[in-house]
């Protein structure tokens, strides 16, 4: 056997190590930062806006400049693009806890029991309750998805399972999307131009409400479960086949179980994005102060609807029905956020075991 | 119970492209028959064709003859999902179901095929799965974890104990040891040699040394060139095949100094 090894080279010896910024380096910068431009600003009476955004300029020059000087250029870039990101995530993040923050400030004074059980039924001039918004809005949002659930699921099998690159397909999919952009209105206006024909002109009631929500609903759980089945390997499905199972038998069993973790928070978002919507359920839902449990006859209230309702025309109290709003408001809140929670831990306990 | 193959002028397509072209092979019942050759020769199709398995892919579709005991698999009254039944597969990749227990995939294809079973019965059935694929020792304390808790090898045998849980005639394994540390492979190679007394098996395998120890009979398959289709250059015993082979190419390929 030869020598293959090429001969042994000199080689500068080269140090792995570079002088680096202490750990804590980024919190001194932004102490800094913010010192230096609290300081100019009050010299110079400017407000907190301003403030803040000069304090985020000041540490995005500050901590590069420091670590193009002591460390090097590579790392001053990394400290850069990090900073960059951070800042951003900060913005993004100012509106959502300043309306969190709001919503709970002006509507925790409304919260309390008879705010939560009673109805606006022959209430004047002083607080009532928005029970009859609560049941509405729950009512008319499961039924949206009790209808648009199966649509929206069954849809997404065919275009996974049977469509697949099929022109049929190809038009569901393009529609789907159409379907997306429709304006919230608009599905409200369906929905009433549809009952008015049905049952009789200007017919308003709750399951017409959960007919034009589902319009909304339908093709965000189509897309979201298509890519949910998407995901689920073709191998689980050539194993169910070869042990002689049926392909219906094979999705039903095999592939939705295993994306049903993924299909359950797609429904939740769903929800999550039509439970809100205001001016379809104002339509053809109407507005009303009472409590009405039955979908099918008269018109039902929701919390969107009583919540404009309430800043529109807040008649001889305004200051009541104001607070009353933002309670509504908050309570509507905290309802998305208990059924993204419940999504969450259904989606544990149906997605698929590791065995750890 | 285990059943013999023959497969006549077998052409198989995907779309318009023909990727296998004339096959003619018989495959022994109670027997191994190993398929080797290079990447892209057409094995795993050509497997694939033999539990209609091929048809899952879209514009696949075949022309000739696969006979089981006689019986035509392409006839028109032939219902794929009878046939995979009875020809049962291993494949490359271990694909336990992820959100059933290692009891549940033992049982998979016997539930899903809406058997009912009694709580005794199916408890049997797994052990004597568990014990055919040499998995139960390792398992039976924990027949109600997840299988994809298990190793890689374990997955691999449970995928074995699934398919002859539903006792098939036939056994055909696509490369079941590629993905597997050499222990894993000695134990599913002994698992084979176990498996032949009452199934035929046909295994498809990259691995020449294993062709030699696990199999019977041989079939080495070749294509001319890129684009072209695959075909069957010879099939022989496999001491043959590994000594002295009809073919030249055969010799190629298995010495090494093939392309």
């Amino acid at each position: 056997m030869t020598d293959l090894a090429p001969a042994p080279t000199e080689r500068a010896a080269r140090s792995i190590k570079n002088p680096r910024l202490p750990q804590y380096a980024p919190l001194i910068a932004l102490v800094v930062a913010v010192a230096a431009s609290a300081l100019l600003g009050l010299t110079l009476g400017w407000g907190v806006i301003p403030i803040g955004i000069v304090a985020a300029i000041f540490y995005l020059i500050g901590l590069t400049t420091w670590s193009r000087i002591i460390e090097n250029a590579r790392a001053a870039t990394d400290r850069l693009v990090t900073s960059l990101v951070w800042v951003s995530l900060t913005i993004a993040l100012i509106p959502l806890v300043s309306l969190l923050w709001k919503v709970i400030d002006e509507g925790k004074g409304a919260l309390n029991g008879k705010f939560l059980t009673y109805s606006m039924r022959n209430v004047i001039g002083e607080p009532g309750g928005i029970y009859h918004a609560i049941m509405g809005t729950l009512l008319i949002t499961l039924a949206a998805a009790v209808i648009s659930v199966p649509i929206g699921l069954l849809a997404a099998v065919y275009l996974v399972e049977y469509g697949a690159h099929s022109q049929l397909a190809r038009w569901i999919r393009f529609l789907v999307d159409v379907m997306t952009g429709i304006p919230s209105i608009v599905a409200g206006l369906f929905a009433y131009a549809l009952f008015s024909l049905i049952v009789g002109p200007g017919t308003q009631f709750g399951i017409g409400g959960g007919v034009a929500l589902s319009i909304l609903m339908i093709p965000i759980v189509v897309r979201s479960s298509e890519e949910m089945l998407k995901l689920v390997p073709a191998d689980l499905r050539e194993a169910s086949y070869a042990l002689g199972v049926p392909k219906w038998k094979t999705i039903l069993k095999v592939v939705i179980p295993t994306a049903m973790a993924g299909i359950i928070t797609g429904v939740t978002l769903a929800i999550a994005r039509v439970i809100g919507e205001t001016a379809p359920l104002l339509i053809i839902c109407g507005a009303t102060d009472s409590v009405n449990l039955n979908l099918f006859h008269g018109q039902m209230a929701s919390l969107p609807v009583f919540i404009y309702g309430s800043y529109t025309q807040p008649g001889s109290n305004p200051e009541i029905l104001k607070q009353m709003a933002w309670g509504a408001a908050l309570i509507l809140i905290l309802i998305v956020m208990a059924l993204n929670i419940l999504a969450r831990v259904l989606g544990k306990l149906f997605s698929p075991k590791t065995g750890h | 119970m285990a059943k013999s193959i023959d497969v006549s002028d077998l052409n198989i397509y995907y779309g318009d492209f023909l990727a296998v072209e004339g096959v003619n092979m018989t495959i022994t019942a109670r027997s191994v028959t190993a398929l080797i050759g290079p990447s892209g020769c057409g094995k795993s199709t050509f497997l694939r064709t033999l539990n209609r398995m091929h048809e899952v892919i879209p514009g696949a579709r075949v022309e000739g003859k696969v006979l089981v005991d006689g019986q035509s698999l392409y006839d028109s009254a032939v219902d794929p999902v009878e046939v995979r039944r009875m020809v049962g597969m291993v494949f490359q990749r271990p694909n336990p179901f992820p959100t059933m227990s290692i009891y549940e995939n033992v049982l998979a294809g016997l539930r899903l095929n809406n058997k009912k079973l009694s709580k005794s019965d199916a408890d049997a059935v797994v052990e004597k799965a568990l014990r055919g694929a040499n998995l139960w020792n390792e398992v039976k304390d924990r027949l109600t974890k997840p299988g994809m808790g298990l190793s890689g090898g374990q997955q691999q045998r449970l995928c074995i104990a699934r398919a002859i849980a539903v006792e098939p005639q036939i056994l055909l394994m696509d490369e079941p040891c590629s993905a597997l540390d050499p222990i894993s492979t000695s134990a599913i190679e002994d698992l084979i040699h176990e498996l032949k007394e009452q199934y035929t098996i046909v295994i498809v395998t990259h691995n020449m040394q294993q062709a030699a120890r696990v199999s019977e009979d041989t079939a080495f398959f070749n294509l001319a060139g890129a684009g072209k289709p695959g075909r069957l250059v010879e099939m022989n015993p496999t001491k043959k095949i590994f000594s002295v082979p009809d073919e030249e190419a055969t010799e190629a390929y298995i010495s090494g100094r093939f392309g």
